[in-house]
């Protein structure tokens, strides 16, 4: 909380209110719906009525236009009590950023408000079962028939697949061209005939968010969907969300690292062995201020890459950075965490196992830790000539 | 009908409070503060008042420091439409005392005129429950203190109060001052859209001489000091035993 005296008044107000929110309609029914791998239909009802599914979306398209610095905020306060709920307004508005920045006036005019208000949700679909960091692999195939497109393929690992409606979709208009991007594009695209979804995918964490495979069979999607209305454009949308998609990863990081952080702090006190508390045993002080410190750094990183962003300014070292320490800091400290509550760290009745799950999927998505690193040093190459 | 609701700036219930060095009171220096809890539950009432048709117009009022502006903006945020501050002092860690706030809130009735008061039965910072019940003596108008349920009826305001040992429900003439128990309503968090908007709605500022009050304090604080700690309890392994000792320790 000490981090929230210096902020603007305004994004005060707004972090207050999702204080209250989370501490009233969220955390009391964290643990069920986690362990239940249930989908939080009514919070994702309270966070429409909040207006956060329109966070980043432009005002003049109905959002509330929101900065990265401040949407990072509320993306770490939210990702602290569950890190599940970040995903579902995070991929969507990912999607919405790519109609915002590439989208045709009508597209923007058409789809913006009713992704702001959440009545249309949604998510991105780039990745297939063989190609998620090499992108141009994608299979899906779009080939046009008069005034549609004809969709065949199959998108995996699709966050919101199941509950979304409208999906940024990277498919192939022409997979001979060369470079391959040239035949890649996006469309937007809202489920109908011959868009299906074939599964919900089981996984370690993340529970509650619906992950699914997306089949596309004979699907005809209007020419008017093309986003941008021209072939070729598709790879330039997909990665040109992923600095606010990589600010936002490296949020929900600091999130989990500061609950592990914060849980820590109070066991630490609290359980007692040999006589005193754990927290005056020189082992677990070494632990808590190397997690204050690493989870510190992480915050710094973040909001230092948001506020390039925000200047407007290049910031994809920046954001590489911020997600690649951020993610490391939320697996180490909870894994710390987990040490310091020993077998309680361990027990499914107590958080810590839940950021222990939740954790290492930071360092996967918006670009693996590994591409991380490589874009950092593509950067500081570029930006240092010999 | 216009609803007044005074909201008083208070330090944030879920802050473990600590007790200052000199004794003078509790440290309210760079921790986080909020709107008294029965002042939103205040709020929400005059909300939904306006909602049901039965008001008009929400104005909320806050007096202390410069910073209870944030105050009147989550006031503004859940659906005040406009809000009044009065500069009373500096220092954070002035409580402007209940006559004080009740003498410039009298005042500020005389300038709106408002149906209703409507305000928390008291604050959680010194807990004086005193506030709503002076200003009705100074304006004399009815009051309806502890509500839990409040029915505008024409111009009568049916309140369910809440008292030792049950429920009692009073009708009074408006216009009157009711004060707000925890029951009343569970107040709503602002909405984002709200709170960007309520960067825009009025706040008039004003100082305690605008009104012609004296705020200085009345009251000397002799000492602050914290609760005593628990002691630890021991464990007995008989009803017998637990009789015993109960009659011991002289609490049967
Ligand atoms: C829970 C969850 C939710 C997801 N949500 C979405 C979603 O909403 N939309 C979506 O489109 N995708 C989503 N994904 C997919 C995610 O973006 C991909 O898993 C990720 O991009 C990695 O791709 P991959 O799994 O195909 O791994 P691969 O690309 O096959 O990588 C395998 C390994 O090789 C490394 N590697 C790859 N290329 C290089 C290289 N050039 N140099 C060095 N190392 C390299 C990687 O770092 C990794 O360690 C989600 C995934 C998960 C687990």
């Amino acid at each position: 909380m000490s981090a929230m005296l210096d902020i603007p008044e305004e994004d005060r107000l707004i972090l207050e209110a999702i204080e209250k929110w989370l501490e009233r309609d969220v955390r009391p029914h964290v643990m069920r719906l986690e362990h239940a791998d249930e989908y939080p239909h009514e919070m994702v009802a309270q966070m429409r009525e909040m207006g956060l599914f329109g966070a980043t979306i432009p005002r003049e398209y109905g959002g509330l236009g929101l900065s990265a610095g401040t949407y990072a905020r509320i993306v770490e306060l939210i990702a602290e009590t569950w890190m599940s709920l970040t995903g579902i307004f995070n991929s969507h508005l990912i999607m919405a950023a790519c109609v915002a920045r590439m989208g045709t006036e009508a597209q923007k005019r058409h789809y913006l408000p009713r992704f702001a208000s959440g009545e249309l949700r949604g998510g991105l679909a780039l990745t297939e079962p063989d190609a998620g960091t090499d992108l141009q692999a994608i299979r899906t195939r779009a080939r046009r028939e008069g005034d549609a497109y004809v969709v065949n393929g199959t998108k995996t690992w699709i966050s919101n697949g199941i509950h979304g409606q409208c999906f940024a979709l990277l498919v192939k208009t022409d997979p001979e061209a060369q470079p391959p991007h040239k035949g890649m594009s996006m469309f937007i695209a809202e489920k109908g005939e011959g868009f299906t979804v074939s599964r919900k995918l089981e996984k370690l964490g993340y529970k509650g968010i619906d992950s699914a495979e997306l089949v596309f069979r004979d699907y005809r999607i209007p020419a008017a969907n093309l986003l941008g209305g021209e072939e070729g454009r598709g790879l330039q949308a997909a990665l040109g969300g992923l600095e606010l998609g990589r600010i936002n990863v490296a949020a929900r990081g600091c999130g989990i690292a500061s609950a592990a952080l914060k849980d820590s702090v109070r066991y630490a006190q609290i359980r007692r062995t040999f006589g005193k508390p754990i927290c005056q045993h020189q082992a677990i002080q070494l632990k808590l201020g190397e997690m204050a410190t690493r989870l510190q750094a992480a915050r710094l990183l973040t909001y230092d890459a948001a506020r390039i962003y925000d200047a407007g300014r290049r910031c994809d070292m920046e954001a590489g950075m911020a997600k690649y320490f951020a993610s490391e800091a939320a697996v180490e400290n909870s894994l710390e965490a987990m040490r310091i509550h020993g077998g309680y760290g361990y027990s499914k009745e107590y958080p810590i196992e839940r950021y222990f799950r939740d954790a290492p999927l930071m360092c996967i998505g918006e670009g693996t830790n590994e591409i991380q690193r490589i874009i950092i040093a593509r950067q500081l190459i570029e930006r240092n000539p010999a | 009908m216009k609803v007044l609701v005074p909201v008083k700036r208070v330090i944030d219930y879920n802050v473990k409070v600590r007790v200052r060095p000199d004794g003078t009171g509790v440290d309210l220096a760079n921790v986080k503060m909020s709107m008294n809890p029965f002042d939103e539950i205040a709020v929400e009432e005059a909300i939904r008042l306006k909602e049901k048709g039965a008001a008009e117009e929400i104005v909320a009022v806050s007096i202390g420091v410069r910073q209870a502006q944030e105050t009147l903006r989550t006031a503004l945020a859940m659906g005040a439409d406009r809000a009044i501050l009065i500069v009373a002092t500096d220092d954070v860690h002035q409580d402007i005392e209940p006559l004080a706030v009740a003498k410039l809130l009298a005042k500020v009735v005389e300038a709106e005129k408002p149906g209703l008061v409507i305000m928390g039965k008291q604050a959680i910072d010194n807990d004086m429950n005193a506030t709503g019940q002076m200003l009705a003596a100074i304006l004399g108008w009815p009051q309806a203190t502890f509500a839990g349920e409040v029915t505008i009826e024409g111009d009568h305001a049916l309140v369910t109060r809440e008292v030792d040992g049950g429920l009692q429900t009073i009708r009074v003439r408006l216009p009157a001052v009711v004060t707000a128990d925890l029951r009343l309503n569970e107040p709503r968090y602002a909405s984002l859209p709200n709170i960007m908007k309520a960067k825009k709605k009025p706040l008039e500022e004003k100082t305690p001489a605008d009104f012609g009050v004296d705020v200085s304090p009345r009251l000397t604080v002799l000492k602050t000091r914290e609760p005593e700690g628990r002691k630890a309890g021991i464990k007995v392994k008989s009803v017998d035993e637990l009789v015993e000792k109960l009659k011991e320790a002289g609490v049967i």
